[in-house]
């Protein structure tokens, strides 16, 4: 990384060079700079609503960069060293999605874990790519779903040599990383490209001590949040490239569904967190790791609570953790993470990022300050003492293996019946059902609905979990293919 | 020749005609601002907003500290979270049974901008009795199971750094950290203006749900939003008015500005649209 370079923030100051020119709007968008809404301005203050501007000369066009959005690409590439960088505008979710439509038609197999995210399961809908799971084990005290392994990955890709291509998820929403490196070479030596979803892993690239990231470990594509640990607006993102994918290419799939109007505001967030993220993020991220390990400690000495780390790393289904992640084990006292969720936010005014069966996670990150910490983990000791219940004697897991029948797409498009979930076991779904967060599917099109998984998602509903992704937004009825 | 400087706070609730800015300096925690002032003396704010004067602080420091030790029998070890200045540790230092104050106030600046721009405010601070713990007012009472008499959270803001020290998680640590006949006086804010009726509430409603016995009483401070404070009493046994030792409390020979042992029964009768906040808050 060129440092010197990374002092620059080519859009920002664009934007900025923009303003002080007082150019007369007759273009979009109508607002006029906020002058035809004024309450906008009132809500988002005048600096932000003048920002918000359309594609012009001078501010480059991201469908085709070739100046001061091209720039802050490069810079991003150089920062994040891949070999190309694309700010991206419809969130991770698109980025994600524009891997899998880059390496995959209609008909191709490509090797993943099950525990994706909803988005990778909608990418396969899209192009029609056949999935090849690679079902993850979960762990036997915590009940999570744990890292795809690296000879359980080997065996797929002896078994479909055709594959086009492995996805790995690094790290998973809680912290646990597979073996990228060695599961990277693995799949390039047999010609399959190697796809990262880095939803949760901006930071890897920048802190100390972290699990290795996608672009050092030599992935072909990395989907970075950068809103998620990098800081910048939420919805803006990166999408990586190593050195033997074809960028053009790859534009041009991202063209097929992206906006031909992308925000200027989240692409200027994209820059200036490049920016200071190569300037600064080694300091910030390891005074994030210094904060949650403290939260980590004080947590663990509350009795019943287990917030996980390293002690997890057990070389297979566990290769390293991402200790900026703060989650707890919630079962020891009784309650669900989902329970100990709803708790904070009801009655300590503490909103955290998700609470599942078992756990919950308190996303911590360069924005934290250690009195928001002390009052997290006050009231867990609150909630201890008050909401305890007789510790849970086998571990809930949010996952439950499904049994695939068939690739996403067809399902997802058949003609299909809608039935009360009861009336659906032994059926084809038609649809994806999921927790949210995570957002990783309990079900997905074409698969068959399990007993079990009916017992799930009772469960789950009892406990107040927001269920998504049915037709049906109260998720009594699921769509089944028509037999 | 002389200036008339105003000091306006929060939405012009309150002006104070300055004399002259005395000190400013940003600690770690927040800014701190001392005026001399033609009516009120020194006048010091954190973050803008007024914390006391040296003219009324003595209704504050009484009124905290008063009104639980005339009602608990026998207080031994205090807790006072916040309490940087140290008006309240000088309040209670005039108590020979009481053997032990803790103050727990993160900003070590503040304490010590305090000692030297008010000497007689903070001079609490130099009795042997009294020790000062420099960190988080949540992280202290983490462990301490049935350890005080009476706990004073002296904290200033709930919208600021100590905006932990108003919340459940708070006042659950409190009640475990006091022992099982415990006092808890707390900062209940100036319920006059719209927007403060809110945190008055739920202020109430939290402290309400923890406590056996929750009652607010009041006084009147000059510097204080609208000029018109309240407070806080929970506690695990001690009534403020059943258990009120007056005559006992007499014979201290304490003097006192504000509080009287007349003034302690008059102070826990509010105005009706006090009693009607916090009857709703307890629905």
């Amino acid at each position: 990384m060129d440092i010197k370079r990374q002092h620059s923030a080519p859009l920002v100051e664009a934007l900025e060079d923009f303003r002080r020119k007082r150019v007369v709007p007759f273009d979009v968008p109508g607002h006029k700079r906020g002058r035809g809404n004024p309450e906008l301005i009132k809500l988002l203050g005048q600096t932000c609503v003048s920002l918000d501007v359309n594609s012009m000369k001078p501010l480059d066009n991201l469908c085709s960069p070739v100046s001061v959005i091209r720039e802050a690409e490069e810079l991003t590439a150089d920062a994040f060293g891949a070999s190309h960088a694309f700010f991206m505008v419809g969130g991770t979710t698109s980025s994600v999605q524009s891997m899998v439509l880059s390496v995959c038609k209609a008909g191709d197999e490509i090797i993943l874990p099950r525990n994706v995210h909803k988005s990778v399961i909608n990418a396969m809908i899209l192009c029609g790519a056949i999935p090849i799971y690679v079902q993850p084990a979960i762990h036997s005290e915590i009940g999570i779903a744990l890292a795809m392994e690296y000879e359980a990955v080997k065996k797929e890709i002896l078994a479909h040599p055709r594959a086009k291509a492995v996805l790995i998820n690094n790290p998973t929403y809680y912290g646990i990383c597979s073996d990228l490196k060695r599961i990277t070479d693995l799949a390039h030596a047999h010609g399959m490209k190697v796809l990262v979803d880095e939803a949760h892993g901006t930071h890897l690239y920048f802190g100390e001590n972290l699990p290795m990231s996608g672009m050092a470990a030599g992935a072909d594509m990395a989907s970075v949040s950068m809103h998620k640990s990098g800081g910048s607006l939420t919805q803006s993102s990166i999408l990586l490239l190593g050195p033997h994918m074809d960028a053009g290419y790859v534009r041009q799939i991202i063209n097929l569904t992206q906006t031909t109007s992308a925000s200027y505001l989240l692409m200027a967030s994209l820059d200036l967190s490049r920016r200071n993220l190569a300037l600064h993020g080694k300091e910030a991220f390891a005074k994030v790791v210094q904060m949650t390990e403290y939260a980590r400690d004080e947590i663990n000495s509350i009795d019943g609570l287990y917030a996980y780390g390293k002690e997890l790393i057990n070389g297979t289904t566990v290769v390293d953790f991402d200790t900026t992640k703060l989650l707890t084990y919630t079962q020891g006292i009784g309650l669900t993470g989902i329970e100990v969720y709803d708790l904070l936010r009801d009655e300590y005014d503490i909103q955290i990022e998700f609470g599942d069966m078992g756990s919950i996670l308190a996303y911590i990150s360069i924005g934290d300050r250690m009195q928001d910490l002390e009052r997290l983990v006050g009231a867990l000791e609150d909630i201890t003492r008050h909401n305890r219940k007789p510790a849970f004697g086998q571990p809930i897991s949010d996952f439950v293996a499904p049994e695939v029948v068939c690739s996403p797409q067809m399902p997802f498009y058949a003609e299909f019946e809608s039935l009360p979930l009861d009336e659906t076991i032994g059926r084809i779904s038609s649809e994806s059902l999921m927790c949210y967060p995570p957002g990783i599917p309990m079900l997905a099109p074409g698969e068959r609905v399990t007993n079990d998984l009916i017992d799930h998602i009772r469960f789950a509903k009892e406990k107040g979990c927001s269920l998504q992704g049915t037709a049906d937004p109260n998720t009594e009825y699921l769509r089944v293919m028509k037999e | 020749m002389s200036y008339n400087l105003w000091l306006h706070t929060d939405d012009d609730k309150s002006s104070f005609n300055v004399d002259r800015q005395i000190f400013s300096a940003q600690t770690d925690y927040q800014r701190v601002d001392i005026y001399e002032s033609k009516q009120y003396g020194r006048i010091l704010t954190l973050d803008g907003d007024v914390l006391f004067s040296s003219q009324d602080e003595f209704v504050y420091n009484e009124m905290a500290v008063h009104v639980p030790m005339a009602v608990h029998p026998h207080v031994k070890k205090v807790l006072i979270i916040g309490g940087g200045d140290g008006g309240v540790a000088s309040e209670l230092i005039s108590y020979p049974e009481i053997t032990q104050i803790d103050i727990v106030e993160p900003d070590e600046e503040f304490v010590n901008i305090c000692r030297e721009y008010f000497p007689e405010t903070s001079r609490g601070f130099r009795d042997s009795r009294v020790h000062i713990y420099h960190m988080d007012g949540l992280r202290f009472l983490r462990r301490k199971m049935g350890e005080y008499d009476l706990i004073i959270n002296d904290s200033t803001d709930p919208f600021g750094y100590t905006e932990g020290l108003f919340t459940k998680e708070f006042y659950g640590s409190c009640y475990h950290a006091l022992k099982e006949d415990g006092i808890m006086i707390y900062q209940h804010g100036s319920p006059f203006f719209d927007e403060d009726e809110t945190a008055f509430q739920s202020m109430h409603r939290r402290v309400y749900r923890v406590f056996p016995i929750c009652r607010v009483y009041q006084a009147h401070i000059p510097t204080c939003p609208a000029g018109y404070w309240t407070f806080g009493f929970a506690s695990k046994k001690y009534h403020p008015l059943n258990d009120f030792h007056s005559a006992e409390w007499n014979a201290r020979n304490l003097k006192t500005w504000y509080y009287t042992t007349n003034l302690h029964l008059g102070s826990f009768l509010l105005p009706r649209y006090v009693e009607d906040l916090l009857i709703t808050a307890e629905r």
